[in-house]
């Protein structure tokens, strides 16, 4: 469904991403985990039009991400819960969500799929009027997941979802990634915490200074000696 | 158990005391020298009590011109609400806007006195040209430059400042316009660029200068409501419930204020971030229009350089409200209009009065940097 062939990406002479492979298929969640600064970011950034690839290709089910401007490839069913949340702070948690919406026009679907957020977040409707910027980080965490959510996407691309967050709040937060992957919505979650993202995902993918080290099931990623090594915690 | 007493060495002296010291010495300096200006706080307060309704009459003529620099300072805030960048040029579009709305108004006239609903009829042209204008500025001088520091945009609409000026005087020269002044009141060095005269114009006569209250009540009244007074204020109260409307309930209106809250989750959203700036630009300009109409309505004349000193209080107006947001700039004009009036009546000279002004405006951002309803990093449209 999602596709990424040989992707570099540059900031300025930076070279971030060297060439990165990666296929997400549908109704799959694939993680993508590696060390501060391998890259996971700036390859959620590169799918989703804000930065350009100076070579390789990203496709939708055929067509060419990497050629269209945010707004359409938003259109064409990639959301994003980036990193840091990056929710409006002076708008309220009903108008948040309406911006997820932004490139809908089907006044009944976006009731539905905000009553569906509500239902996922019940916290999240408690709260409706408050400004976004009011909220606590586990609640800014999950407006920024529903605001996602809808744009009803057919890839919904999730940024290190538990930074910062309780150990409580993010077992809440990895409930809701599995409720969502039951429900068949396609995930590409980025991780620093391996674990937790191997235990919900399909399949993983490795990225270490802007190339993928290795990829396979996540069951087997788990087990895989140098993965454990690097990102697990021997001891464990 | 160890708590320093000691101040934190990272307030300063002036952090600490600055709050009561300022005041004092403002307070000082003003009794001293505020003299010769007529600044003597016995007499103002004596003759504000023995005749109130000239208070009341100074707050009505600096609320007229309070709405007009309120709808200017809007583009101002608007813009820097959602690319933090100051244009410089918005004074001129409005500058441009007023003869727009003159030429509009002198050539449907046919050389008769201009109607009035030909006049009210100037704001579709004027806004329709200022609204393009500023969104053809935008998307052709500063578009390719905001990737670059900002400093970098905010000299090319210095730059852009000085063309409209140029065309401004250009139209200024041409002769089926009214002279407000003998020609040889303009000022000499203008030729040097080329221009035969662009002396200031006369806008038509279309409300009359009569006293409205006088009218309604009779002879006795002590205050005086003109009806070009009622139509600048009036005209200001709705364009800025229904921006504030706009901006709160419509689409492009929260997209807006989306994409000045933070751009790159807008464009994560499906926002065009580029298509909504220029529509921030587009509407700040459209709203420079509306204020040249009601500039030529209530001044009654225009010229090339009209911008400067209108441009100068809207965009103070913007920072002391608290740049970025439109209530502020409402409030800040208003206290420029106000207090300017007020001194103009009150001080011996009226050339104190922009002193004045901005002596109020610095106190006010000495103590609020943000501006009054400026919040950290600005509230933004
Ligand atoms: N705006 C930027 N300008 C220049 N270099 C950048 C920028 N953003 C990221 N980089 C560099 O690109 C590389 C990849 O960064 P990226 O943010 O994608 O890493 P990441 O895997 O998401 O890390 P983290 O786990 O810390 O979020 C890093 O070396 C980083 O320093
Ligand atoms: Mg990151």
């Amino acid at each position: 469904m999602l596709e990424l062939k040989n992707v570099h990406t540059y900031y300025g002479n930076i070279h971030a991403l060297r060439g990165v492979n990666l296929v997400v298929n549908k109704g799959e969640i694939v993680t993508l985990i590696g060390s501060n600064g391998a890259g996971k970011t700036t390859t959620l950034r590169t799918i989703q039009g804000i930065l350009r690839p100076r070579e390789g290709e990203i496709l939708l089910e055929g067509v060419a991400l990497h050629k269209l401007p945010p707004h359409e490839i938003v259109r064409r069913g990639v959301s994003q819960s980036p990193e840091g949340r990056l929710i409006f702070p002076r708008m309220s948690v009903k108008e948040n969500l309406e911006m997820g919406a932004y490139q809908r026009n089907d006044a009944s679907g976006i009731a539905e799929d905000m009553e569906r957020v509500f239902k996922l977040f019940p916290r999240l409707k408690e709260r409706i009027g408050q400004r976004g910027g009011t909220l606590s980080g586990g609640e800014q965490q999950m407006l920024s997941m529903g605001r996602a959510l809808m744009a009803r996407p057919r890839v919904m691309l999730l940024d290190e979802p538990s930074m910062g967050l309780a150990p409580i709040l993010v077992d809440q937060i990895f409930d809701i990634i599995r409720e969502l992957h039951s429900q068949g919505v396609t995930i590409l979650l980025v991780e620093q915490n391996a674990r937790l993202a191997l235990s919900v995902a399909d399949r993983g993918y490795v990225l270490e200074t802007g190339e993928m080290a290795l990829t396979g099931p996540a069951k087997e990623l788990l087990h895989n000696p140098q993965v454990k090594a690097a990102y697990l915690g021997e001891n464990h | 158990m160890q708590k320093s007493l000691a101040p934190s060495s990272n307030t300063s002296f002036l952090q600490r005391f600055g709050k009561v010291l300022l005041p004092v010495a403002v307070v000082y300096v003003l009794l001293m020298a505020g003299q010769p200006a007529g600044l003597e706080p016995g007499r103002l307060l004596r003759e504000i009590i023995s005749d109130p309704t000239i208070l009341v009459q100074q707050l009505i003529t600096g609320l007229a011109n309070a709405a007009i620099i309120t709808i200017i300072a809007i583009g101002y805030t608007m813009v820097y609400g959602i690319v933090e960048m100051v244009n410089f040029a918005h004074s001129s579009v409005f500058m441009l806007g007023t003869m727009v709305a003159l030429l509009f108004m002198v050539a449907l006239s046919g050389g008769q006195a201009t109607p009035l609903w030909l006049a009210l009829l100037a704001f579709i042209p004027a806004m329709l040209f200022c609204g393009v204008l500023n969104s053809v500025i935008e998307r052709m001088a500063y578009r390719s430059l905001r990737s670059q520091p900002k400093i970098v945009s905010m000299i090319a609409a210095m730059g852009m400042d000085f063309i409209l000026q140029n065309i401004g005087m250009q139209i200024g020269a041409f002769g089926k316009l009214p002279n407000a002044f003998p020609k040889d009141q303009s000022i000499a060095w203008l030729r040097v660029l080329g221009n035969q005269n662009p002396s200031p114009k006369s806008f038509p006569q279309v409300l009359p200068n009569i006293n409205l209250l006088e009218s309604i009540f009779g002879p006795d009244v002590v205050l005086r409501i003109t009806p070009a007074e009622v139509v600048v204020i009036l005209s200001a109260v709705i364009l800025v419930y229904g921006l504030s409307w706009f901006v709160a309930n419509t689409r492009p209106g929260k997209a807006m204020r989306a994409v000045a809250q933070n751009p790159a989750a807008a464009a994560m959203m499906g926002i065009d971030v580029n298509k909504i700036i220029n529509l921030t630009y587009a509407i700040g300009g459209a709203l420079a229009g509306a204020a040249a109409v009601m500039y030529g309505l209530y001044k009654g004349t225009t010229s090339w350089d009209v911008g400067f000193v209108n441009g100068l209080y809207s965009f103070t107006a913007a920072v002391v409200g608290g740049i970025g947001n439109i209530a502020g700039a409402a409030l800040g004009a208003l206290m420029i209009g106000v207090i300017s009036a007020l001194s103009n009546q009150l001080l011996a000279s009226t050339d104190w009065s922009k002193a004045i002004v901005f002596l109020v405006l610095v106190l006010v951002l000495v103590f609020k940097p943000t501006g009054i309803l400026g919040s950290e990093g600005g509230e933004k449209a």
